[in-house]
């Protein structure tokens, strides 16, 4: 049986990895996908703690179920916005876009 | 070694390579398909936790929907040749010992934290996450439902061509 | 008796002191190997039947010569030419990503075979989350199609992967919500429930409607006409496999078909009652009456959309989505609504 540590601890390091990535990516949708990553390492966080923790009854699952959802909706209006870049812009490295920066 | 944790090693180092190719991969396209393959992994891990149905979510929304419109959307943003450009800001260091910090800081909170033993799980997940969902938390479900239907909206309102 | 057979084993195992991995490592490869020559075969009989019935369709006879009877190894012919041709990579092709591609899209129609119910015991394995299953990895085609479309480094590969992508994201929408009645009626994602529950009836006499937006819905899932934008030979020749030749466009055109093959199993196994059917000889056993109706079923909905595909013209870009989203969906959705209130007011 794996403990629950090595899964809190894969989590831990997906979700470094993951920022590492939304903080550095020049590519907009590059910062996307790390932030997917982010989620997905909270998510593995809460399903392994439902898993191994008795009074918690799926309650993590459910939670990310829901984690689920909106990281569908981010997705869905994050790449609408990258297209609306893109279409002003005509980049999509967000270093480049700073009209609102002086 | 028993098999589950063999295949947890396995799917371990799998989502770790393939999230450091996310990461600092030079080609946009060849990151999108390495998130695949940690989105993949991670639903591995979800069938060893014993929550499959979880797993199947995972893969129908993460794989068939949020990346597939990545991938359409990183086609419709840049010209196919992408190499060698910068992919990462200046911003590196600081993000370094930043993100070396907080990871530093969940192992070593993890390495002390002890956790009360494991409880064993519910033969059926699937129909009992349903009936939670629709009793316990009635409420974020209906949320949620508006958050979608929002997301929706907005969506098409950013990306359709504004009149001239 | 496999349940028993694999038992020996495992005690077999025991004594020899060989450890259970071993043996179960050992049956998976048997069991792979047996989908793959089930696929293959499968496959080479139904491109040689697409072929004989289109023709009948068209008037004409199709491949007579190899063989002797009506053609018979034609496919066989086919497939060795294939195997045997030149591997070629286009200079513009991402390498990796391109040889990818091809076994991205296989690997996924064969694991989809895993939950397919042939017979009583005759299922590799029988998941919790059955149709689920089916419908969250079908979903990973099509990542292998935008692969196969990006890496060749064509223009017309491109926009077939990209038609594909748009394609199958409005599709797996209307296809998930016309299997939930299903599920409903079921009372579980469980491939053997679904059959179990249609001793009565079959799920298409309450669920007509479901069955049909299903289907229209599993077409377009599997590229096939009046769906067939991503490949439209006549417009982008041949899409995201233009540039494919040799083993690896074999790859391609064998997911295909068994692809075919897995959408009407699962269509089977949901709204036709499964392996359910009347023995016609009684002296034969029951479990060879349950794969041959299943297997008659499957083919016979195979048979329709081969027969669909020589009658209706393919749909532009536009109407497709239009089909898709205002058509396919709200329908959908109005048969779940009203299979949920059916049965509250039945009980």
């Amino acid at each position: 049986m794996v403990p629950l540590h090595s899964y809190l601890i894969l989590g831990g390091i997906l979700f470094a990895i993951g920022m590492f990535g939304a903080l550095t990516r020049r590519h907009a949708i590059g910062i996307l996908m790390s932030i997917e990553l982010m989620f997905n390492a909270a998510n593995l966080s809460f399903v392994a703690f439902s898993r191994y923790l008795p009074e918690s009854a799926l309650r993590g699952q459910v939670f990310a179920i829901f984690v689920i959802t909106v990281a569908a909706a981010e997705a869905a209006v994050g790449l609408a916005i990258v297209l609306g870049l893109y279409r002003n812009f005509k980049t999509v490295n967000v270093d480049e876009i700073n009209l609102m920066k002086w | 070694m028993t098999a589950s944790e063999i295949s947890f090693f396995i799917l371990a180092v799998l989502s770790v390579a393939a999230a450091l190719v996310v990461v600092f991969g030079k080609n946009i396209v060849h990151a999108a398909l390495a998130l695949v393959l940690t989105f993949c992994s991670v639903a591995g891990i979800y069938v060893l936790l014993d929550a499959e149905f979880l797993a199947a979510v995972q893969i129908l929304l993460y794989v068939g929907g949020i990346t597939i419109l990545i991938l359409f959307a990183i086609m419709l943003t840049s010209r196919i040749s992408g190499g060698g450009v910068r992919i990462l800001n200046e911003q590196v260091g600081v993000s370094l010992v930043v993100v070396g910090g907080l990871l530093l800081l969940i192992v070593s909170v993890l390495w002390n934290a002890s956790f009360a033993g494991s409880a064993p799980p519910p033969v059926q997940t699937t129909p009992y996450i349903g009936r939670l969902l629709i009793t316990t938390y009635l409420l974020p479900f209906e949320v949620a439902s508006i958050l979608l239907l929002a997301a929706l909206i907005g969506a098409l309102i950013l990306a359709r061509k504004e009149k001239e | 008796m496999i349940e028993q057979l694999v038992q020996r084993l495992y005690t077999l195992s025991a004594t020899w002191d060989i450890p259970p991995l071993v043996v179960q490592l050992l049956l998976m490869v048997v069991v792979a190997v047996i989908i793959i020559l089930f696929v293959s075969v499968s496959v080479m009989f139904l491109v040689w039947w697409e072929r004989k019935i289109s023709a009948h369709i068209q008037a004409r006879f199709g491949p007579m010569r190899v063989g002797g009877w009506h053609g018979w190894a034609q496919s066989i012919a086919d497939g060795i030419k294939l195997i045997l041709k030149e591997d070629i990579v286009p200079q513009a092709a991402d390498r990796i990503i391109f040889a990818l591609a091809p076994m991205v899209v296989f690997a996924t129609a064969l694991t989809l075979y895993i939950i397919i119910p042939f017979g009583p015991g005759l299922i590799v394995k029988d998941l919790n989350i059955g149709v689920l299953f089916y419908i969250s990895l079908s979903s990973l085609t099509v990542v292998g199609i935008v692969m196969a479309g990006w890496s060749s480094g064509n223009k017309y590969s491109a926009l077939g992967a990209l038609r594909s992508a748009a394609q199958v994201v409005s599709y797996e929408v209307p296809l998930v919500v016309s299997v939930l009645p299903v599920i409903m009626l079921a009372g579980s994602l469980r491939m053997t429930d679904i059959i179990a529950a249609q001793e009565k009836i079959w799920f298409i006499v309450p669920q007509v409607v479901a069955f049909l937006t299903f289907f229209t819905a599993a077409l377009a899932e599997t590229n096939r006409l009046p769906f067939d934008i991503p490949e439209a030979e006549s417009e982008l020749v041949a899409g995201f496999h233009v540039e494919y030749s040799g083993i690896r466009f074999a790859m391609f055109f064998m997911a295909e078909y068994a692809n075919m093959f897995t959408v009407s199993a699962i269509a089977v196994t949901c709204f036709l009652g499964g392996w359910r059917g009347p023995a016609l000889v009684p002296f034969l056993p029951e479990k060879f009456w349950a794969v041959f109706w299943f297997l008659t079923k499957t083919y016979f909905l195979i048979f329709v959309m081969i027969w669909l595909r020589w009658t209706l013209a393919r749909l532009r870009v536009d109407q497709l989505m239009n089909l898709g989203w205002k058509v396919l969906l709200p329908i959908a959705f109005l048969n779940l609504g009203v299979t949920g209130v059916v049965m509250v007011l039945l009980g």
